[in-house]
């Protein structure tokens, strides 16, 4: 084994930690890991050493993920960040359900499930975040305030709050 | 002094441990005349830690089989084929530049023989150098059942290995049991035993029951990346010894590991 194999290989448990949180379900989730490691093992080669191996294969899980978003193989919320947030848990059956943390991650816009999971889990700094999912630092803040706020209204039983819009 | 007024982006930053200290003092002087906003941030940091400890335990768990842990054949073949190619460009080119340098024969022609990417280190060893790399060095949680438990592991593994199964003591060598775990082999589970030294230097035994189609080994040593693996068959048993450690050292653990296993 090249230490870059080693390397690659060494970063499946935390690809599947990862993929886990994501899409929620075991099968779905391995099914993206195995994607994510055929295309990494294929593209090995174009690595470059001495970069961020983990940036790297977390943005190849990322494309697949949202290619596979995109064909309706795994169930997202399309969402952009000016889409107003609807308001959910009208019913008291409802509110209860979404206490549990695992059914609130599943209803947050999958672009700030992402963010919200590379910080808890992986420990990325914003900068290695706006790195791997190429965006601005400034999207990957606001996308951050935003899955939290909504987390936490989810959490606490009531619907998540109405972003603020300039009225002219 | 003037102080630049805390944003949203300062109050994750804070809870994300992003600030440097002084603005550290700063959001905390904030938040402390504003208890909602305190309530808030205590929330969004409640979040992380239900988030860790609903998904961290996915790490112990066995990697599926489905995952790949090398390169498809198709491509194994393409990287070998284009390393080749590249070995041929490249040793033909400096055979021309060099062409007037009377560069000596055996010299050039150890080029063209020099194989393009070593491969066949058997599936026993490199088996257990890749479970080596993935579990050894996980900080927090590098096996299933720990050492304190050490019974319940000999029985559980036993069981489901179906053959009695107990880690070596390798205390005099400098070696403490950490634990085992039990993970998926070809067509059943092996078992891993993970010892410490004193430098957190950690040290792995794979134990496979499908070898009854292999004929039994001497002690056998592979070179897997950074980790060294000494291996040998013995029956229906595949043990792989893996560590990052010098190759005369494992030599010495594995002889004990072997006179143990002798005995049991």
């Amino acid at each position: 084994m090249e230490p870059d194999q080693v390397q690659l290989i060494a970063c499946i448990p935390r690809l599947r930690r990862y993929a886990r949180a994501l899409v929620g379900s075991r099968g779905e989730a391995d099914d993206l890991v195995q994607d994510t490691m055929e295309r990494g093992w294929s593209r090995l080669a174009a690595w470059r050493r001495g970069s961020d191996m983990r940036a790297w294969l977390f943005g190849i899980m990322h494309n697949l993920y949202v290619d596979q978003a995109r064909k309706g193989r795994i169930d997202t919320e399309e969402l952009s960040d000016n889409t107003p947030e609807p308001a959910i848990g009208a019913g008291h059956a409802e509110r209860l359900e979404v206490r549990d943390m695992d059914a609130a991650l599943r209803l947050l816009p999958a672009e700030q499930r992402e963010i919200i999971l590379l910080i808890a889990l992986e420990e990325m700094t914003y900068e290695e975040i706006a790195a791997t999912l190429r965006i601005p630092i400034g999207t990957v803040m606001s996308r951050l305030a935003r899955g939290r706020e909504r987390l936490r209204a989810l959490m606490e039983g009531r619907p998540a709050a109405t972003p603020l819009k300039v009225v002219k | 002094m003037k102080q630049h007024p805390v944003t949203e982006a300062d109050l994750h930053a804070y809870i994300d441990g992003a600030l440097p200290p002084s603005r550290c003092a700063e959001v905390e002087a904030y938040l402390a005349q504003r208890p909602s906003e305190a309530e808030r941030l205590q929330a969004y940091r409640a979040q992380k830690n239900e988030l860790r400890a609903l998904f961290n335990p996915v790490i112990d768990e066995p990697i599926p089989p489905s995952i790949p842990s090398r390169p498809r054949r198709r491509q194994w073949r393409m990287m070998r084929f284009a390393a080749g190619v590249a070995i041929a460009i490249v040793s033909g080119f400096a055979g021309w530049l060099l062409h007037d340098h009377a560069m000596p024969d055996l010299q050039a022609r150890a080029w063209h023989t020099r194989p393009a990417i070593s491969t066949g280190t058997p599936a026993l060893a490199r088996q257990a150098a890749i479970a080596h790399v993935v579990y050894s060095p996980d900080v927090r949680h590098p096996v299933e059942i720990g050492a304190d438990q050490e019974d319940q592991l000999v029985t559980w593994l036993s069981k489901r290995m179906g053959t009695p199964i107990r880690p070596p003591r390798l205390g005099k060598l400098g070696y403490e049991l950490i634990g085992g775990r039990l993970l998926p082999g070809q067509s059943g589970p092996v078992a891993q035993f993970m010892y410490h030294d004193a430098s957190g230097q950690r040290l792995t035994l794979y134990v496979s029951t499908e070898q009854s189609h292999n004929k039994d080994t001497g002690f056998r040593f592979a070179e897997e990346g950074p980790v060294n693996v000494f291996y040998w068959i013995d029956g229906k048993f595949g043990y792989a010894l893996s560590a990052g450690t010098g190759k005369a050292e494992l030599a010495r653990i594995a002889t004990a590991v072997y006179e143990q296993l002798e005995k049991s």
